[in-house]
């Protein structure tokens, strides 16, 4: 299986940081540098980490079932995570939630038939004091009220 | 950057970089004492080292608030075993997000709190977890590593001292669980994200079953000030058995929400008032949560005369925690809170222990119900007791951080859980894509 450079250059960085014969310590990171670049997790990649790792792909695909994070499915361009956990939710979290579905006309973990958005209710994702909280891949955006992720989704739907 | 405007009632030790232009280059930390704590400390004997932060009253910053000095003190220097530093930065628990503000404005005090404990500990390498939603600080890190080497504060013979430390940064993949230090120890290894059974401790086996110090990211970054200042001073800033301040993140219903480092000590009617400005459209204060959703949750009248240290804490049968503190005005539905919280401790509950595994799924289930206008007076002592019967009797805390806060919602707002079935309060829930 062949990677971007980058992404080769940082197998081979994580591989070297680890104590000599714990390459299975570079598995969770190496899975998820990938699948930001695969889009998901899939049969070939696991096969291939599990091999670079020296590990069984099964030893893979166990560990991929804990982390919320790794999906086998891939998930929408703009990946939308909106968190509703307590901080968020005394902040009308779950209302922005439900006003993300609506405005994307998707449910929880639903794909947008284009590929463009897809959408997911988070646990804490670390804003509490900046809440509603909303992470669009990895970019965070604090404070969000439904107005300003109205124009937030609109931005990203003319960047296409 | 900063999220918030800072307050003029902060301590500023930990957050004294804050704010500067350009805080987490290399040249602003060496511009503002940064690394001279090594150099110190380079000249020190570990027994040394280890005495300054027992006499600052470091605890653990993470949640547990275990003696600093003491921890370090555990691992056993003369073990032919290679030793490791390990800095927990899988920030997760609801209503905490100091570390992220730490990592973002001053990473070398990170990397050079690192160095300090592997001169204590004889450890010569490290490994810096962060979750892996905070990606941004991962590159924030990495960047800091990599100035850090090029600068000869990282790797062989460290400036002429003749200390050798590399330090790394690992990223996690979407796990609460992984925060609780041997899972997280698990998930550094590429494993689930499973509790080990406990002693052994980490300090005598832990990362790759080596002797290893692992604490929180707000812990180690409280280092370099303890040593170039020295552990009385430290210590004086606090209350007698916990030194130093507390970076406090105040969330929910206040109208200054933010990250604010105050003294341990800190009275609690002026956090609210004074630094957060207040409960938003002058309403009261119905709820509080201390430090995290773990803690059991305070009613406003338990909040009188407590003040933010783990001693005041403790006394009100709750934990200073991880100084997340949630504020909750009197229109909060409980039931709701208790809702929400059950859920993420079932979604978030690794399956490993049977009592935490059943124990959130139980209490998601039966608090569902209950919200859904399904309840029954039963239920109430149902969620006390299934919660009760969880307390203690699993191998990490997540069964009690679910349990306890299900505990007191059920003990303190009881007349709030029966009117809720008189159909009081209840909220409109028809069509709603989420339960809660």
């Amino acid at each position: 299986m062949t990677f971007s450079p980058q992404l080769e250059a940082r197998f081979a960085t994580l591989l070297a940081s680890y104590p000599p014969g714990r390459e299975r310590s570079a598995m969770i990171p190496m899975l998820l540098y990938a699948q930001d670049e695969l889009g998901s997790v899939t049969d070939e990649l696991i096969a291939e980490v599990a091999r670079r790792t020296g590990v069984t792909p099964l030893q893979v695909d166990e560990v991929i079932s804990y982390y919320t994070m790794l999906r086998r499915k891939p998930a929408g361009k703009y990946h939308v995570q909106v968190c509703t956990n307590v901080s968020c939710l005394l902040r009308d979290g779950d209302r922005l939630f439900e006003h993300a579905c609506q405005k994307l006309g998707i449910e929880n973990h639903g794909v947008t038939a284009d590929g463009q958005f897809s959408i997911e209710e988070v646990e804490c994702m670390g804003a509490c004091s900046w809440a509603p909280a909303v992470q669009v891949n990895y970019e965070f955006h604090h404070d969000v009220t439904p107005d300003k992720l109205d124009r937030l989704l609109d931005e990203l739907k003319e960047k296409r | 950057m900063l999220y918030n405007p800072p307050s003029p009632l902060e301590t500023k030790v930990l957050s004294r970089r804050f704010g500067l232009p350009d805080s987490a280059a290399i040249g602003t930390y060496l511009a503002t004492d940064g690394y001279q704590a090594f150099l110190k400390a380079s000249k020190m004997t570990p027994a040394q080292i280890i005495d300054e932060i027992k006499a600052s009253n470091l605890r653990g910053r993470g949640g547990a608030g275990f003696p600093t000095g003491m921890k370090w003190s555990f691992v056993p220097r003369t073990s032919p075993k290679p030793k490791y530093i390990v800095v927990n930065g899988d920030e997760g628990e609801p209503g905490t997000c100091k570390d992220r503000v730490l990592m973002e404005n001053d990473p070398h005090s990170l990397i050079e709190g690192c160095l300090i404990a592997g001169l204590a500990v004889d450890a010569h390498a490290g490994y810096v977890y962060i979750r892996g939603e905070y990606r941004y600080l991962i590159e924030i890190l990495e960047k800091a590593l990599a100035e850090a080497y090029a600068k000869g504060w990282l790797g062989k013979n460290i400036q002429g001292t003749g200390f050798d430390f590399d330090l790394y940064a690992h990223t996690g993949a979407g796990s609460y669980e992984c925060g609780e230090e041997s899972a997280l120890l698990e998930s550094l290894e590429g494993k689930r994200g499973v509790p080990r059974i406990r002693p052994p401790f980490p300090a005598v086996s832990g990362a790759f079953q080596c002797p290893s110090v692992l604490n929180n990211v707000e812990t180690f970054c409280a280092v370099p000030h303890i040593l170039l200042g020295g552990g009385k001073a430290f210590a004086d800033l606090g209350v007698p058995k916990a030194g130093g301040t507390k970076l406090t993140a105040l969330s929910g219903h206040i109208n200054r929400p933010g990250v604010y480092e105050l003294r341990l000590g800190f009275p609690v009617r002026q956090l609210i008032e004074e630094v957060g400005g207040g409960i938003p459209n002058g309403k009261k204060l119905k709820a509080f949560i201390p430090g995290g959703s773990s803690c059991p949750i305070l009613t406003a009248a338990e909040c009188e005369g407590a003040t933010m240290d783990y001693d005041s804490m403790a006394s009100r049968k709750s934990m200073l925690g991880s100084g997340g503190v949630i504020i909750m005005d009197e229109d909060t539905s409980m039931v709701k809170v208790g809702l929400r919280l059950m859920r993420f401790y079932s979604h978030e509950s690794c399956g490993w222990c049977i009592p935490c595994r059943e124990g959130t799924t139980w209490l998601t289930k039966i608090m569902t119900r209950f919200y859904d206008g399904n309840g029954s007076r039963a239920d109430i002592d149902l969620l006390g007791d299934i919660a009760k019967n969880m307390l203690g009797r699993t191998f990490c805390p997540l069964g009690d951080a679910a349990a306890l806060p299900m505990i007191s919602l059920v003990e303190k707002f009881r007349d709030e859980f029966e009117d809720y079935l008189k159909g009081k309060r209840r909220e409109e829930t028809s069509g709603r894509l989420v339960t809660v």
